[in-house]
Order: structure tokens, then sequence, then C-alpha cells
């Protein structure tokens, strides 16, 4: 089956092959209805969608560059390498995209308190960022373990305004953060509106917030036909919850001859628990998580499997649905890098192109390293720096002796 | 047997392996004798989307202890064995019901003995499958109804019901709460337009007054972490402590109607 077909069809059942739906207490079913009819008006309505056109320019920074890395090319002499820089948007990551997505619809459906998760915390930042900007009440869930490693963006949501509560169950990551956020909402649903960060949860997230990311895509297919004259041979993407990844890969899903590679976070070890690769470590299988139906991490009895990558922002047992089918349909091909690949990918851009990407976009720089040596000169490569390195400026000192 | 002949029948819950699969039984047995209709056997998940605090508790502890779904249906059958006229329900998440089949899943749920099971994260919208391989086992299927639930999904949840329907009395978590929401009266009259399955209400009901308050209006009266609780609290005489608070909650009931 066409790709851009199975896609278009999974659009109206918000089914992605057999993944996806929507699995949640009956008590939130009200809720999602009211969010998939809001967003279906939202999309046909003109005057939304130039307004959203007009804030991702005017106060997010779109269009982000297509760059050139020449220096990185000749480094790994292979394919010619672009990156796309969505760690120049405002807030430091593509996250803004959904944010400001979201932002609107919450307005358009009167619900004036946000609740959102966040791991890195580039989620809760740009979160607080709209909520800051819109006037709404802001509530960030956050783990434990993620506010201690990541407790720049902590003090940085606060400044916005946004009460940060920490969540210290479970592995005190972003799944525990998702399933406080979840009960939250399921309290406050009448008020409240949940701004999901990734493309997970039960239908419409998955849909409306690929949607809202695949602006990356969209520019990323125009510029590179503009400045390389061809399509490219391959596009690079991290995947925790895969939002870049769905972002920058959705306009080229259609281009056959475009590989889709997404890299997943494959930790100490291919041992469960040690990584965070669900289709490539041990304990992945389909499951439901967080209302929807993927692949998950988990043991034989269908508990949910701990996690673990120095990336807070991959560090998650789930995927995103649409991943999970374009993973079982062959069209994307998942990879995993270790925390030691991708913190010498972190090195290597900052010492030959000046920039520092975040954790989770440094492991998409580690494939590009594995596979840009083995292609043709003539090959153009793109890799989404879905966010700058600033918030890891801890974790790097941690763990890089220099 | 699901029977709700005196009203307000007790639906009790308990997380199984809380603390251990043996002490479970044991209060299971004695939740029985002291006056539960209905036992919802609670299958201990990683990720209680649905519960408050207490029950997230119960369910870290029971999986500390190793607890898994087998256990758990292997645990039902012996309280069937011992119990024979007793109404017995898996309460579960999805997933490892997922992760064992659903069709193993129902075909040994039958096979145990058990009268049916709900499932927390799976409304009627994507239940079609399991509904199927349900019928196919003559087990009850238990839905959640709640108070957000617009008439048309009442409607899907009445049709699709077995056994009884499970009214959530308020948007929120299950835990105990100091009044039960004037939503739980309302969602229960919009219910009986639709279906003349006994209504059982639950999620927050912890006091022996708010048990006969709620019962008379409702059929049944679940109640969870109220007895979750007692558990944590009464370690090695978990039972007893159980089988006091059920009775508490039946004497209240009686001496309310008595004394009228």
């Amino acid at each position: 089956m066409c790709a851009r077909s199975s896609s278009a069809v999974a659009a109206v059942a918000g089914r992605f092959g057999a993944y996806g739906g929507r699995y949640v207490p009956e008590t939130l079913v009200a809720a999602l209805e009211e969010l998939e009819l809001a967003y279906a008006a939202a999309k046909r309505d003109r005057k939304f969608q130039r307004e959203l056109q007009e804030m991702l320019v005017q106060y997010a920074g779109r269009p982000t560059p297509l760059y050139f890395a020449a220096r990185l090319t000749r480094e790994l002499g292979g394919a010619k390498i672009y990156l796309k820089r969505e760690d120049l948007l405002h807030t430091g990551a593509h996250k803004i995209n959904n944010c400001i997505g979201q932002a609107l619809l919450a307005r358009r459906m009167k619900k004036r308190r946000i609740i959102a998760e966040t791991g890195a915390g580039q989620h809760g930042v740009a979160t607080a960022t709209v909520c800051a900007l819109f006037g709404f009440e802001c509530v960030v869930y956050m783990g434990t373990e993620d506010m201690r490693r990541q407790d720049l963006n902590v003090f940085r949501m606060r400044l916005l305004g946004a009460e940060v509560r920490g969540v210290a169950s479970g592995s005190r990551t972003l799944k525990d953060a998702i399933n406080e956020a979840m009960r939250d909402w399921v309290t406050n649903v009448r008020g409240t509106h949940y701004l999901l960060g990734s493309v997970l949860g039960a239908h419409p997230y998955p849909m409306m917030v690929r949607d809202f990311q695949s602006v990356i895509g969209r520019e990323a297919r125009k510029q590179v036909m503009k400045q390389a004259g061809k399509l490219p041979t391959a596009v690079i993407a991290c995947v925790g919850g895969g939002s870049n990844a769905i972002g920058i890969f959705h306009q080229f899903i259609g281009d056959q001859r475009v590989q889709l590679i997404g890299v997943e976070a494959g930790g100490r070890s291919a041992r469960i628990g040690e990584h965070a690769a669900r289709f490539l470590g041990e304990g992945g299988a389909p499951g439901v998580l967080q209302g929807t139906y993927s692949y998950v991490l988990q043991d034989e009895a269908g508990q949910v499997a701990n996690t673990h990558s120095v990336s807070a922002g991959l560090d998650y047992p789930a995927i995103g649905p649409e991943h999970a089918g374009l993973h079982d349909s062959g069209r994307a091909k998942y990879v995993a890098a270790s925390d030691a690949e991708a913190l010498a990918a972190c090195t290597l851009l900052a010492r030959t192109e000046g920039i520092i990407p975040a954790l989770e976009s440094s492991h998409a720089v580690a494939e590009l390293v594995k596979r840009a040596p083995r292609m043709k000169k003539s090959d153009v490569i793109i890799v989404n720096i879905s966010g700058r390195g600033d918030k890891d400026i801890g974790i790097l000192r941690e763990n890089l002796r220099l | 047997m699901l029977r709700f002949d005196h009203k307000p029948a007790l639906v009790a819950y308990v997380t199984c392996g809380d603390p251990d699969m043996e002490t479970t039984h044991a209060i299971v047995l004695a939740a029985i004798d002291a006056g539960a209709d209905v036992v919802e056997l609670g299958v201990p998940f990683s990720d209680p989307i649905a519960d408050g605090p207490v029950i997230q508790r119960a369910s870290e502890r029971a999986l500390r202890a190793g607890t898994t779904l087998k256990q758990v249906l292997t645990l039902a059958r012996a309280v069937r064995a011992a119990r024979p006229r007793s109404g017995l329900i898996i309460f579960s998440y999805l997933n490892p019901i997922l992760r064992l089949g659903v069709a193993r899943f129902c075909a040994a749920a039958a096979d145990a003995g058990v009268d049916g099971a709900l499932i927390t994260d799976l409304t009627v919208d994507e239940a079609g499958e399991y509904i199927a391989s349900m019928r196919q086992r003559k087990l009850a299927t238990v839905f959640l109804a709640a108070p957000t639930s617009p008439d048309a999904r009442l409607a899907k949840i009445a049709e699709a019901s077995r056994g009884f329907i499970y009214a959530v009395s308020r948007t929120g978590v299950t835990g105990t709460h100091a009044d039960v929401s004037s939503d739980a009266q309302a969602l229960v009259e919009r219910i009986r337009k639709f279906s003349r399955l006994p209504v059982a209400v639950g999620f927050g009901i912890s006091t022996p007054e708010q048990f006969v308050d709620v019962g008379k209006w409702a059929d049944a009266v679940v109640v969870g972490s109220a007895i979750v609780e007692r558990i944590e609290k009464n370690l090695g005489r978990e039972a007893a402590a159980v089988a006091q608070f059920i009775g508490s909650l039946h004497r209240h009931a009686t001496s309310t109607v008595s004394s009228r």
C-alpha cells in the first residue's frame, strides 16, 4: 500500500496501520472528542491557519535555515550534509511549533488552564512560554529525576510563570510525568486543556501534533530542492515519542526513494532497562500505554519496563503510533545510538560547525557519523537538529572530561 | 454470580498481590464472608493512570512482590472453589490482558470461574474483539460510565455492558473524597434511561454514611481505596481489618433502614 494513502486513511480513524486509537478511561472520551472536533474545524478555518502561520514566523522565528555543513561534510568524507536548524527557534527546540498550535486551539475551546508533561524540559519551557503569551494558567509535570538533570529548564519554566510539579513515582521520568498529567486531566477535564508534547497519547493527539510539526518537513523539502537541486537520499531524526522525526519525515513519505531514518536511544546496552529502543532493544512489543497502541518496552506480563538514556527527552518506553506503522510497513528504518555515541557526536558537531546540539538531536548526529562516510559525494543527507544543547551543559560537563 | 438482590449491594475492590497473593486470598474470602456481594480482583499495573495515590502504592507493592495477571486468574479459581456463589470480576488495565492475548484471557477467565471483567482504559469504541470473546465465554463485560459521558455514549455503554454498569461518581482518579458529588446521582438517573442493568457507583466512597446515602439511589456501591488503605495500615491482620470495615458498612446500612 502506498504510504501516503494509508496515512490519509489513518487520519480518519486515528489509526496508523494497526496502531494508534484511543485507550483511555471513559471520563476523558468526551474531552478527546471535543478536541478532535475543534481541531478539525480549526484545520479548515483560514483565519486560524493564518494566525498560526503568522505566529510561527513572527514569534517562533520560522522558517529555520537548512544549513549546509561544509566542514562536517569534509570531515566525514561522504554525503553532502544539511542540518535543519530547529535549534534556532524561540525556546531552543521544535517543541514551540506544536505549542503555538495547541495554544491557539485551547483559546478557541475557551480552556484557560493548561497542563503539560515534560522530559528534557523543552516541551515544558515551550508550554510555559505560550501560556505566558496567552495569559493561561500553566502546570507542568516533570519527573524528579528529570528535574535534577535538567534543572536549568525547571528554573526557566518558573521564570515564565509556570508551576512545575515534581513527580516522584515510578522511574521519575517522562512516562511518570505523563501519568500524572493524565490524572490531572481526568480530574479537571472540564476546564483544562492537556497540551501533550509529542505524537503520543490517544487520538487525535498523534495526528494533530504531527500536523503542527510537519512544517519542519514542508520547509526542508522546499529548501533542499532549492539549495541542493534534488531530494535527499536520507533524512535522519532522533525518536523519543517521535514528534520532531514525524515532523520532518511527513512531507517526504510520498517520495519513496528518500530513506527515512529514526534514531532511538540505545542507552548503555540492549538489555531491558538499559535503553529506550522500542524497535531494537530487548523488551519491545506492541501494547497500550497512555492512550495509544504502539510498540512499548515491557516484560512478559505486560508491565511497562524502565528505560535509560543520557537524554531525558528520549528516555521513554513507548513510541508514537505513526512510527510503529512506518516501522511495520518498512517505509522508515529505525536504528539506535548509544549514550557514548551521542556524546561523541555532540562534541564533533560543536567542534566542526560551532553548533552544540541537544543530547536528543545528538543521537541523530551519531547515526549521521556512521552513515555519511559510506555514501556517495553526490548523495544529500538531512539531519534534523531538533534542539540546542544549552540545557544539557550540566550533563555534558559530568560526562566529558575537557 | 453477579446478584444484586439486596440494596445497596457492596462491590469490594482489592489490589491482588498486596502484600502477597496468600494474604489477598484470605482478604477476599473474609470480604465475601463479611458481606461483599461482588469482589473486583484488581490486577496491578505499572502505570495506573486512573488511580490515586492509595491504589498506586498498592500496585507498586504488588508488582514488587512479582504479581502477574496469570497469578490473579489462579487466585480467582481458588476463590471460586471456596465461595461458589459470590460475584467475581477481574479488574485490570488493558496492557497485561493484551500481552496474554484477549482470546486467551477470556478462555482463562471463564475457566477460572469468574463472572466478568472491567478494563479501565478500554472504552466501548475500542472493545469489539474483547466483547465478542467475552460473549463467547458467557462472561460479563462491565464498562465505566462517567459524568462527562453524553447520552449518546451512555446508550452505547448500556448496549455493550453485561452484569452491571459501573458509574464513576466524579471526574477524577480513584481515592477517598469527603463528599459524593451531585454529578453521581444525575449520572445514575441518565444511565437508567438506557439500561435495566444494576448500576454500581464508585470512586471516592469510603464511609458508612456515604455507603448508605449512595445506596438510596444506586443498586450497588463500589468501595476500593478505603479497603486498600485498610490493608496498607493493618499489616499482619489485613483480612480481619477488611472484614471489620465491611461489617461496619453493612451494620450502618441495617441500622439506618431499621431506624426509619
